[in-house]
């Protein structure tokens, strides 16, 4: 009786964005009197950085400090609608439509600004600290602030913009599938380290090395937080969960944690990360929304481990200590495959 | 220990890492009220004087309601209204109609049956939470048991019981079809040429969003004659635009307040409990709270629903996928939910991240006596990988390839075309591939280490073969006779080579201002094509402008093979990868061609 070493690779692509399009969003941005920017979403934020990344899309575009940028989400009477956080959406179309609101508040900024240096708007750029200065001649400058109360107070103008991102609904051939699904994938490559205890059918995941190509980390720490989290989540979901043990046999359902399984903290796999990044060209900052996809390549490359490892294919989730020792008995033991 | 590293080296050439903002660490606006327990979510408004609302619910999978008697839990104390289905204004809704997909399908109260353990059938407004319990319990429903289905390929059996009156042959609706098809070649040419036949059969089991944050809301009267509804919905107008249709109220009438959200993993886009919350407060003109425990939420909060895959594989001896055939079943439980739109999202990702010349797939959702499932992180692919993947390591043992390299081999690129009639851009399959087995020391040869996803195309991947069709599986067909579940043996008819219909894209920013500039972007492969803003002569096309900014030579795209016949507008695709790599930002250049693994460039 013997623990087997094995390991198994999976690789993925995954949409961005609501299957078929037809899901617009909308940001609205405008400024306070002293140069502060306000976003006014009524997107949702899970946990995930919604609030987050769109404030620094926001201050990307606008041309401003991220410190300087507050985004408000959600209240359904404030904030411009939109369809909601799932199926990879908020960074894609929240994140362009914060864009688009962000580049009109910006054209009216340095309308403004161009006015109070007596220049042309076009020879006028953001330092992004805070200021607006004159290309080549970063002297001749007016701070964000002072376009803001010259706008306000002089000039009787909003810096405020309007965003909408929308990809338009797409049909599908019933004959052939034919179909836009999405204009933007992301991909990810993965690879398990694990061993399988032939007494007892259980499972110890050792290690994963992995690859996401996420567009662009629009911030590197919350993508992190998506690819640690969302890969702890696919072991869970390969070796622990179900709400139906015995599908399509409905009993011993679990009501709580106690019956429900779940990784804990001892099972959290040391996760070696690369993140890639190819930006999409319709993306903002061609960044793609790494949150959904990164569970799904660890489901099959544990189940490719544990083949590799025992001999043992494994077609159905979960991959319960019980079907791996009914795998293991029904051929007589373990048969580690060597590549 | 874990580690991220971040690989600047690859794909350097398309993209701008000069920018101020994006690509830091930025901490959250929002972190310290998280870590110090200061985050507001909805169950923090206090209300005085709020009630608790709570269901009555089935104990069987499929059950006529013959009589509720609510007498008993009338007279308790504390009780202050037994709510029944005829309370509800507009009591059938299906999520969907929102975006005109679908039936109304979905009792929130069932009135006639029940058809899942679980479903609601009233539901009692008291004082506390436990009166709320224990009116519950002393309500009385008369049954009459009816028979009932739990598997998916049994549920399409010709006596199989109905289990959803809307869709009684136990499908969904796909145009004229109860399933969705995808056909792009001939999959049995293809495995007439084929070596080697790979099939095999995959199954998942339902699994639980799990957000700590059980599903909730409470809803309030406003003044001027509106609802207030705090909510831990992931979708603030997809769940008020629900809640107006099912109260029949206009949306005006509602005010959601929610965003910050203890997790959802799409376990919160049902929008169930707004629907209950603000049906309360509009009964009783007080504050109710509507929440799932622990148990509703894993039992009868929808689920990711199971799915079961037939996966047939056709390949030549030296490794190539010829043919790929795919029967799937989404178990939607008793009601559409969102399943409908997952079945599609599959479809558009089939056949996975490879370059096949002969698909097929008939992908169904199905409908049994249980929870209704819903999204879930990775919704509709999920499951699909696990079963594409799980189908690839043996296809890759059964040609005698290692399991990388075989992906490699197989994987699609820049210009190919998909399944769906639609062209492989940006892609990156070939390079993740790479850099996890270089990661993880697992050794390719230099020849594949060398492959890259912006080459490899050809003239034969980038067209769209003459593809087989058939007219199997017409809705309801299935109740008068069995019907082979997967796709057709034998076609009925051809769709000629090379025909398609434009991709969507993008509508252009209604006013020129709205565009970001194009230098702003941060990116080389030039501002998404998008559909033209209105009549071209009315506007300035900021979009042709960005098109032909200066730092982007206007070298015409390669022509794909098929070349579509007309398109007005034509669609603008994407700067050819030579011209993009002309004028390269100044980090990490990469040489076309030359694997950045063999170039001594690669960081760290």
């Amino acid at each position: 009786m013997a623990w087997h070493k094995g390991r198994g690779f999976a690789c993925i692509n995954y949409p961005i964005g609501m299957n078929l399009g037809g899901d617009p969003s909308q940001a609205l941005v405008h400024s306070t009197p002293d140069g502060k920017f306000m976003v006014s979403l009524s997107s949702i934020d899970l946990g995930q950085g919604m609030k987050s990344v769109t404030r620094q899309i926001a201050a990307e575009a606008l041309g401003v400090p991220v410190a300087d940028v507050y985004v408000d989400t959600a209240d359904s009477d404030t904030g411009p609608h939109c369809m909601g956080s799932f199926a990879s959406r908020g960074t894609h179309r929240v994140g362009n439509a914060v864009i688009r609101a962000a580049a009109e508040a910006r054209k009216q900024m340095m309308d403004v600004a161009a006015e109070e240096l007596e220049v042309n708007a076009n020879d006028l750029d953001t330092d992004g600290q805070g200021s607006i200065h004159v290309k080549g001649a970063p002297s001749r400058k007016i701070s964000v602030a002072e376009t803001a109360i010259a706008a306000q107070f002089k000039h009787g103008k909003t810096l405020s913009g309007r965003g909408i991102f929308l990809i338009p609904p797409s049909d599908v051939d019933d004959e052939t599938g034919e179909m836009t699904p999405v204009t933007t994938y992301t991909h990810a490559a993965l690879i398990v380290e694990l061993s399988v205890d032939d007494e007892t059918g259980e499972v110890e995941v050792h290690e994963i090395n992995s690859a996401y190509e996420v567009g662009r980390a629009l911030n590197p720490k919350l993508v992190e937080q998506q690819l640690v989290g969302g890969a702890w989540m696919g072991v869970s979901h390969a070796l622990y969960e179900t709400t139906e043990p015995y599908y399509p046999d409905r009993r011993h359902g679990p009501v709580d944690f106690n019956t429900y399984l779940m990784p804990g903290a001892a099972e959290v796999v040391p996760h070696n990360i690369a993140v890639l990044e190819r930006p999409a060209e319709d993306a903002p900052f061609g960044g793609k929304g790494p949150g959904e996809m990164c569970a799904n390549p660890v489901l099959p490359a544990i189940a490719n481990g544990i083949y590799q490892a025992v001999g043992v294919r494994i077609d159905t989730l979960p991959i319960t200590p019980e079907k791996v020792l009914r795998g293991l008995q029904a051929q007589g033991g373990a048969q580690p495959k060597r590549r | 220990m874990s580690s991220v590293e971040f690989r600047k080296d690859l794909f350097a050439d398309e993209r701008d890492d000069t920018l101020k903002e994006i690509g830091k660490p930025t901490i959250r606006q929002d972190i310290l009220g998280h870590v110090t327990g200061r985050t507001p979510f909805y169950d923090d408004h206090a209300f005085e004087g709020l009630l608790h609302m709570r269901c009555v619910r089935s104990p069987h999978h499929h059950a006529n309601i013959r009589r509720v008697d609510a007498s008993a839990a009338e007279r308790m104390e504390g009780v202050v209204r037994v709510v029944m289905p005829s309370d509800v204004p507009v009591n059938l809704n299906t999520l969907l109609h929102l975006i005109g997909f679908g039936k109304d399908d979905e009792p929130l109260l069932a009135d006639k049956k029940a058809t899942y353990i679980g479903e609601p059938v009233c539901a009692v407004i008291a004082t506390s939470e436990r009166i709320a319990r224990e009116a519950c319990d002393a309500l009385k429903v008369d049954w009459e048991v009816l028979p009932h289905v739990l598997d998916v390929e049994e549920a399409l059996k010709p006596d199989a019981p109905s289990v959803n009156p809307a869709y009684p042959n136990n499908t969904f609706d796909y145009g004229r079809f109860d399933h969705q098809k995808l056909r792009f070649g001939d999959v049995q040419e293809g495995f007439v040429q084929s070596d080697v036949i790979v099939e095999h059969m995959y199954q998942m089991s339902p699994i639980e969003q799990a957000p700590m944050e059980t599903c909730g809301a409470i809803a309030a009267p406003e003044t001027n004659d509106r609802i207030v509804c705090y909510t831990a919905t992931q979708a603030m107008f997809f769940s008020l635009g629900n809640t107006a249709k099912v109260m029949n109220m206009p949306s005006s009438r509602l005010h959601f307040v929610g965003g910050t959200v203890g997790g959802g993993f799409g376990g919160k886009v049902d929008s169930i409990v707004d629907m209950m919350a603000v049906l309360g407060a509009k009964l009783t003109g007080r504050a109710v709270k509507f929440q799932w425990d622990r148990a509703e939420e894993m039992q009868v909060g929808a689920p990711r629903g199971a799915e079961r895959w037939y996966i047939k594989d056709g390949l030549s001896k030296d490794g190539r996928i010829l043919a790929r055939q795919f029967t799937g079943f989404f178990d939607g439980g008793a009601y559409t939910r969102l399943s409908s739109y997952a079945v599609q999202k599959c479809v558009g990702h089939l056949p996975g991240p490879y370059t096949i010349p002969n698909v097929a797939a008939n992908v169904y959702l199905v409908y049994t006596n249980r929870t209704p499932a819903t999204a879930m992180r990775g919704f509709g692919v999920t499951g699909v990988d696990f079963a594409l993947e799980c189908h690839m390591d043996k296809d890759a043992e059964a040609v005698g390839m290692d399991p990388i390299e075989f992906r490699i081999l197989n994987a699609y690129r820049d210009g190919d075309m998909k399944a769906h009639r639609r062209e492989a851009k940006n892609t990156a399959l070939v390079e993740c591939c790479q850099v996890a087995a270089q990661k993880a020391g697992w050794s390719l040869s230099p020849a594949m280490m060398g492959e890259s996803s912006k080459l490899g195309s050809t003239p034969e991947r980038a067209a769209i073969p003459e593809t087989a069709i058939d007219q199997e599986g017409l809705i309801g067909a299935r109740r008068q006779g069995e019907i082979p579940t997967a796709p057709a043996v034998r076609s009925t008819g051809t769709r000629p080579a090379g025909q398609r219909t434009d991709a969507r894209v993008a509508v252009a920013p209604q006013v020129a201002d709205m565009q970001i500039d194009p230098d702003r972007v941060g990116h080389q492969t030039k501002v998404a094509p998008t559909a033209p803003m209105s009549a071209p002569s009315t506007t300035p096309a900021p979009m042709a402008a960005v098109a032909s900014a200066p730092s982007i030579p206007a070298t015409p795209s390669p022509q794909p093979a098929f070349a579509p016949a007309t398109s007005s507008p034509p669609p603008v695709t994407p700067a050819a990868t030579e011209s993009a790599r002309e004028t390269p930002f100044q980090r990490g250049v990469n040489r076309p061609g030359l694997s950045p693994f063999l170039s001594g460039r690669r960081r760290r």
